[in-house]
């Protein structure tokens, strides 16, 4: 029981990082139908940038290399060359392309993929880093010493920040001026623009506010694993949360990765030995495709009806 | 960044020697590097060091035998399509068309596989590829040199009897990436754990590997003495943070040679410090080949890394080290073939397949003690199968012990087994090494 416990406790913690991801999906999703291939990449291009900031941010200020000031520092610097990939992309990707049908945005934004990798290996090189933010990866003593259960430290901390950071893009759409507008947005454009919302303001926003939860996305997978190219590999956790979750909800994205991380490790550790192992990657996917049959548009997500 | 220097010429400064003069012979090497993409990192540091030191020989020595090397690269992206498609577009370039390949890819390896009898070029695996092409009777133009992951895991072996004394009763879990490479080491591990009567438990990682909490709670769970981590990428710097997590020595987990350079363990951070790996070369910048680089290339702002910091490391001197056996490959044939003129292909095979660097010729080289002495023949392919294991203190890699045999009695018979199979599927008739010159 003890070691169920500990898996699933875990699987629970990694799903809620698998949500972070999937949040960025479902911002630029909900506000403008696009399914954002390129969601993985910039996680990678925000760690990339903030890492390359803080390495060159001492030789270019004299401020000491690994210090407050430099994180802080880089961290606004990362999260406005963010905010400046969301407005670029919204101008030169998207914009050319409104009223386009769906399947159009979503090439472009598979190309963009390859190009926000290239730019970002381009400008900070192809080495690896490591990442430290000051929390240790360590177990918990209490949990470990009273009940014999592994938790991380770190774990805990990300899946505490993560949940902050869905609580509070929660708030933000349903109580904020922005919010509102945005979610009109997303249930029709031309009614929204009808009523005078601005859509591209509204794209650059989302497309801003993605970029921030990419940066976050990025530093506590980075702080995990390094950050490198394989922080692209982050997407593909993503996509069966949205699958569960639905693509329309915020609280859906959450729901979905705690449900995908929960299943995934119990079926690694206890049906894993009988067919190989390594079912992880594929496992969720099995469970997504399951799902889809019950209930297309996800837990969360809009039923789509059409009138005929 | 590291720049990508896609046609860059080893040796622009070839030309006319004097009026009247001939032009000079030039040795081409196509390079199927990748300088982007997921695997960046290795391709950046393995053909850098690999460049550098043929730009040293040429800046340095004048070439090979007067022959300049020139080098064209071809981006893979590690794809197997792009790959193929390097070898067809750079197989007829220079003077006698390619002179080897040397993918750093098992799956461009299997791709070309069967198209370099037909094109006559040697394709060169020094660390990777297929075990049993260790058979040169089977596969002429294949060299998986130095030493094949049979080998390795029997050096691993090797390496935990050394420090555990008996293995009888003991635990050892190998948690390796869940593809044909994670699952190159499981016969063989399996033969040694019923020959010593140690218990081996193998847990699969799925592809990237940025996820293995699951795996490492089965490990505290199994309590083993030992872990050997076979991972590539991203899985590794994962797997010693995860390690950590559970409270898994790090002092008891040996890496396969991918798992064993900076990009491994600097992102793991104090995670990594204690762990060990193995490597058929050595990092570090204060070995005389080094040091001549440093002096000839990048003295002349020729250098290319342009992180110069990583010179020295892991996988730039794995580059220096297929620099090295290329350039020896083609001065052994150049004596057979003659110098002073481009060899074929075929030519540079025959060099290869007679490779001698002796202790005495590594020190010539400047590379005592960073690579294992090397002897190649019609049957033997490895030439080696020698590695050292290395620790990674927090900061750098130290070398921990001189370089130790694989149990060859094993594993050659494994590679005459597997080989003699795939002769028969395939139809080939092995060649009889008593005639081969």
């Amino acid at each position: 029981m003890q070691f169920f416990l500990e898996v699933l406790i875990g699987g629970l913690l990694s799903g809620v990082l698998y949500s972070l991801v999937a949040l960025g999906f479902v911002l630029i999703f909900k506000a403008s139908g696009v399914f954002n291939f390129a969601q993985g990449a910039m996680v990678f291009f925000a760690a990339l940038t903030f890492v390359g900031f803080t390495e060159v941010l001492p030789g270019w200020t004299g401020l000491e290399a690994g210090g407050t000031a430099v994180f802080w520092l880089a961290f606004v610097l990362a999260l406005a060359s963010m905010v400046v990939l969301g407005i670029a992309t919204e101008k030169i990707v998207l914009r050319p392309l409104v009223n386009q049908p769906p399947i159009t945005l979503f090439m472009a934004t598979i190309g963009l993929t390859y190009l926000v990798e290239g730019i970002a290996q381009g400008i900070w090189g192809a080495n690896v880093r490591g990442l430290d933010l000051g929390i240790e990866d360590v177990p918990i003593e209490y949990m470990l010493e009273q009940h014999n259960i592994l938790i991380s430290t770190f774990d805990l901390f990300a899946a505490l920040l993560a949940g902050l950071l869905v609580g509070s893009l929660a708030l933000f759409f349903q109580y904020t001026k922005v919010g509102r507008a945005l979610r009109a947005v997303a249930d029709d454009h031309q009614a929204a623009l009808s009523i005078g919302i601005p859509l591209q303001h509204i794209w650059a926003i989302v497309w801003g506010v993605a970029g921030f939860v990419a940066l976050v996305a990025g530093l506590i997978w980075g702080a995990r694993n390094g950050v490198q190219f394989a922080l692209t590999f982050t997407a593909l956790k993503a996509l069966p949360v949205l699958i569960l979750g639905g693509f329309t909800s915020v609280p859906g994205a959450i729901v979905g990765g705690l449900i995908i991380g929960a299943s995934e490790k119990l079926a690694e550790v206890y049906v894993g030995p009988f067919v190989g192992g390594g079912i992880e990657s594929w496992f969720p996917y099995v469970l997504a495709l399951l799902f889809l049959l019950v209930r297309p548009e996800g837990l969360f997500g809009e039923r789509h009806i059409d009138r005929v | 960044m590291e720049i990508k220097k896609t046609v860059m010429l080893g040796a622009l400064v070839t030309g006319t020697l004097a009026a009247g003069v001939a032009m000079a012979a030039e040795q081409f090497i196509g390079l199927p590097s990748y300088r982007v993409g997921a695997y960046a990192a290795g391709g950046s540091g393995i053909f850098g060091g690999w460049i550098d030191y043929m730009n040293l020989i040429n800046e340095r020595d004048g070439g090979v035998g007067g022959v300049k090397l020139v080098y064209e690269e071809c981006e893979t992206e590690y794809n197997n399509a792009r790959g193929v498609e390097c070898y067809e577009r750079m197989k007829n370039k220079g003077e006698t068309g390619n002179s080897m390949f040397s993918p750093l890819s098992t799956g461009i390896t299997y791709s070309v596989l069967d198209k370099v009898p037909d094109d006559k070029i040697p394709l060169v695996t020094i660390g990777y590829g297929r075990t049993d092409a260790a058979d040169g009777r089977v596969f002429p133009w294949v060299f998986p040199l130095i030493t094949t992951y049979w080998s390795q895991a029997t050096t691993m072996i090797k390496y935990i009897e050394s420090k555990e004394g008996e293995l009888k009763g003991k635990k050892i879990v190998l948690l390796y990436h869940d593809s044909a490479y994670g699952k190159e080491p499981h016969a063989v591990l399996d033969k040694m754990a019923a020959a010593k009567g140690f218990e081996v438990t193998k847990i699969a990682v799925a592809h990237p590997g940025n996820e293995q909490q699951s795996q490492w709670l089965q490990i505290r769970q199994i309590r083993p003495d030992w872990v050997i981590l076979w991972g590539w990428g991203v899985m590794n710097p994962t797997a010693l943070k995860a390690a950590a997590k559970t409270g898994f020595s790090r002092a008891k987990m040996l890496g396969v040679w991918w798992s064993g350079a900076e990009e491994d363990t600097i992102p793991a951070g104090s995670a990594a410090k204690g762990f060990t790996a193995a490597g058929f070369n050595v990092a570090g910048a204060e070995y005389p080949v080094i040091k001549d680089i440093k002096k000839h290339v990048y003295g002349k702002d020729k250098g290319n890394m342009e992180d110069e910091s990583r010179v020295g490391s892991v996988y730039y001197n794995r580059g220096v080290v297929h620099g090295i056996i290329a350039v020896e490959a083609i001065r052994k044939a150049q004596e057979k073939f003659g110098q002073g003129k481009a060899l074929t292909g075929e030519q540079v095979r025959w060099g290869y397949e007679n490779l001698d660097i002796d202790d005495k010729r590594l020190a010539e080289l400047g590379a005592a003690g960073f690579m294992p002495a090397l002897k190649t023949s019609c049957m033997d392919h490895e030439g080696s199968g020698k590695v050292k294991y290395q620790t990674w203190d927090g900061a750098k890699w130290k070398v921990v012990t001189d370089w130790i045999d694989a149990d060859k009695q094993l594993v050659r018979g494994m590679i005459e087994e597997s080989a003699a199979k795939y002769a028969q599927e395939k139809g080939i008739t092995p060649r009889d090494c008593s005639k081969e010159m």
